[in-house]
């Protein structure tokens, strides 16, 4: 069959072109030319070549922003992940209690980033806080302002409390497309519940569950204002993940060129770490 | 080993799903469920598989009262309308997938797997998954996987329903032969009387939750026993059409009037209703006495061989079904005959006359 080329679907992608310009490619472009430059103000610029993200790259304390963003976000992957599939099957799948459930689900999403920071800065607060003061109550020193690993179990127990609702909603809805016929089936063959998890529910999940670690996966790592609010990095860095550190950086110091070369690494390593999860998690679906 | 439902129903909260049904299917045979959707046929097979509880009334298999046995502790086995495997196992896993839970030996799995998949042709396939195949090798999977287990009773809801129409046809014509040396009770739901009738076997008309007749195939197509059955077995549907009897004359309500068929001649004057099968009425008179029957043509269908005519007559659809074809122009009037000596006659009950 003989294709017939027209220029006129130009016209149809060209907005698209013209947005996405505007609001993504414009704006990296000048951040990659803040990162090869040194500037001292009043827009005078010298070139500094790569000079940036060589010094981004060998400094330690990048390593160890970088060490702690992993931790956090494998971890809070490892914990709301699992969690969020096993809420959802235990969801109702028909009747008057699922708009309950998925209201109730849905409420820790609507509610604003800083919001979210503020209420558990709050809530965890040793003196006044509800959390704070009952776990002192019960004997443990807890105290998040000043013990690190406070600071850490408050932030994951946060990012938990937020977002595990995306993932049983995803999950949910793949849960909730399969059919009665494929349940009934395996009650014919006389499948066990393990089975009937991990031999269809699991695969008929699979889809929604990619998307859902791929979302959980950049939002944690680029996760800023919940955790600025509530730690804003402290006790000393011992929460200041990638983009705290950046910012520190950037607004903090007026370190125009490293932050730029910081960002642009950032944005690579979140770009490939993505697409290993990806990869590893769609090997199997090409046809 | 016999099925055997005694007064059978099935409600939910004031809506009645299954009305009480007694139904017995002998061993080794085909039967077939015919209705339209909605009309039952699956939740009658729920029943039957023991997949829901009846209302009322007792499920018995081989003597044995079955009622509230869950469908693990049966024999039994389904085939469903979407294709339904395990979307991670290899199609050889996927039948096997009974047999390892009845914790076969797995050299009595290979066997029995591979003979399973000689048999519907899957033998090329057997190491790759249900997504990469076509929706017929789906569905043999899903039948070799309903056949593998040598289960006792076999439910086939629509199975072909989702195929396209030469892979319908090509499993279609397999699956008599599939079960034709298999001692178990087969039970296949379907929509269509044409497939009713290819299969043979027993049929049971089933229409809002009730089997208004059950029997040998090709004798409930011959013999309907009321109107409603009559309805169900017949596509192009039955033209039905109310008319009253004077002395020796039918009238039609929807005009003519012609000499009451010698069979009916000792019926009572009054009003009654006849059906005449969509191929007892053609655009030229056939029979010695046909009925002259003038509408307005609404569609025509027309294959190579065999014209489909809708018309309305005087409000009422009509369908005719002819060899030949008769192009008929949409929206023109034209006269259509009706052979009035294979007419069935039906009381004012929808209870047919056998004269």
């Amino acid at each position: 069959m003989n294709k017939t080329h027209d220029n006129r679907a130009w016209f149809f992608v060209l907005p698209v072109v013209a947005l996405v310009a505007f609001n993504a490619i414009i704006p990296l472009m000048t951040v990659v030319n803040y990162s090869v430059q040194e500037t001292f103000g009043d827009n005078v610029f010298f070139w500094a070549g790569v000079t940036w993200f060589e010094q981004i790259l060998r400094s330690p304390r990048f390593h160890d922003a970088l060490t702690r963003q992993l931790i956090f976000t494998f971890t809070i992957l490892l914990i709301e992940v699992p969690l969020g599939v096993a809420i959802a099957l235990t969801m109702p799948r028909k009747g008057p209690w699922v708009p309950v459930c998925l209201v109730l689900m849905a409420l820790p999403l609507l509610i604003p980033w800083n919001v979210v920071g503020a209420m558990w800065n709050i809530f965890a607060l040793p003196d006044i806080g509800l959390l704070g003061r009952s776990l002192n109550a019960l004997g443990f020193d807890y105290n998040f302002t000043r013990q690190p690993g406070d600071a850490w179990f408050t932030l994951i127990l946060m990012d938990v409390w937020h977002w595990t609702s995306l993932v049983v909603l995803l999950a949910y809805a793949g849960l909730v497309s399969i059919p009665d016929a494929y349940y009934q089936a395996a009650k014919i063959d006389g499948a066990r519940p393990f089975a009937i998890f991990r031999y269809i529910q699991l695969p008929k999940m699979k889809r929604v569950l990619t998307i859902a670690v791929l979302l959980r996966f950049m939002d944690s790592f680029m996760i800023y204002t919940e955790l600025s609010v509530l730690t804003g990095g402290g006790p000393g860095n011992a929460t200041t993940l990638l983009s705290i550190d950046l910012v520190k950086i950037a607004l903090g110091q007026f370190d125009l060129g490293p932050a730029a070369a910081m960002s642009l690494i950032y944005f690579l390593i979140i770009l490939l770490l993505s697409w290993v999860f990806y990869t590893l998690m769609m090997r199997n679906e090409q046809q | 080993m016999s099925l055997e439902l005694r007064r059978v129903s099935l409600r939910a909260g004031a809506e009645t799903h299954i009305h009480a049904t007694d139904l017995v299917c002998e061993p080794g045979s085909f039967n077939i469920l015919l209705g339209t959707t909605l009309a039952g046929k699956t939740t009658l097979m729920k029943l039957m598989a023991g997949l829901e509880r009846p209302t009322s009334g007792e499920v018995w298999f081989s003597g044995r009262n079955v009622t509230g046995v869950s469908v693990r502790h049966r024999n039994v086995s389904m085939v469903y309308q979407q294709f339904i495997n395990y979307p991670n196992m290899s199609v050889y896993d996927n039948i096997a997938s009974p047999l390892r839970v009845a914790r076969v030996a797995e050299d009595e799995i290979k066997r029995r797997v591979g003979t399973m998949a000689e048999l519907l042709k899957l033998s090329p396939m057997l190491q790759r998954r249900p997504s990469e195949l076509s929706g017929g090798q789906q569905q043999r999977t899903a039948m070799a996987r309903a056949l593998v287990k040598d289960a006792d009773l076999v439910l086939l809801d629509e199975p072909l329903a989702n195929l396209d129409f030469k892979l319908r046809e090509e499993l279609r014509d397999e699956l008599p032969r599939l079960f034709s040396n298999r001692d178990c009770i087969v039970v296949y739901a379907t929509t269509e009387p044409v497939e009713a009738l290819l299969f043979g076997g027993q049929t049971a008309c089933l229409f809002e939750g009730r089997v208004t007749q059950f029997g040998a195939t090709g004798d409930i197509y011959r013999n309907p026993l009321d109107l409603t059955s009559a309805q169900v077995f017949s596509d192009p549907p039955i033209n039905v059409a109310a008319v009253t009897k004077t002395g020796d004359r039918f009238r039609l309500a929807v005009g003519e009037d012609f000499a009451v068929p010698a069979a009916y001649t000792g019926l009572a004057d009054g009003a009654y209703t006849i059906g005449v099968r969509p191929h007892h009425v053609a655009p030229a008179p056939q029979g010695d006495m046909a009925v002259a029957v003038d509408g307005e043509v609404l569609v025509t269908e027309l294959s190579g061989s065999e014209s489909i005519i809708h018309f309305v007559v005087q409000g009422q659809t009509w369908v005719s079904q002819s060899h030949g074809i008769h192009p008929f122009e949409v929206g023109t009037r034209q006269r259509l005959y009706a052979d009035m000596a294979k007419a069935m006659v039906f009381d004012a009950d929808g209870r047919r006359i056998v004269a």
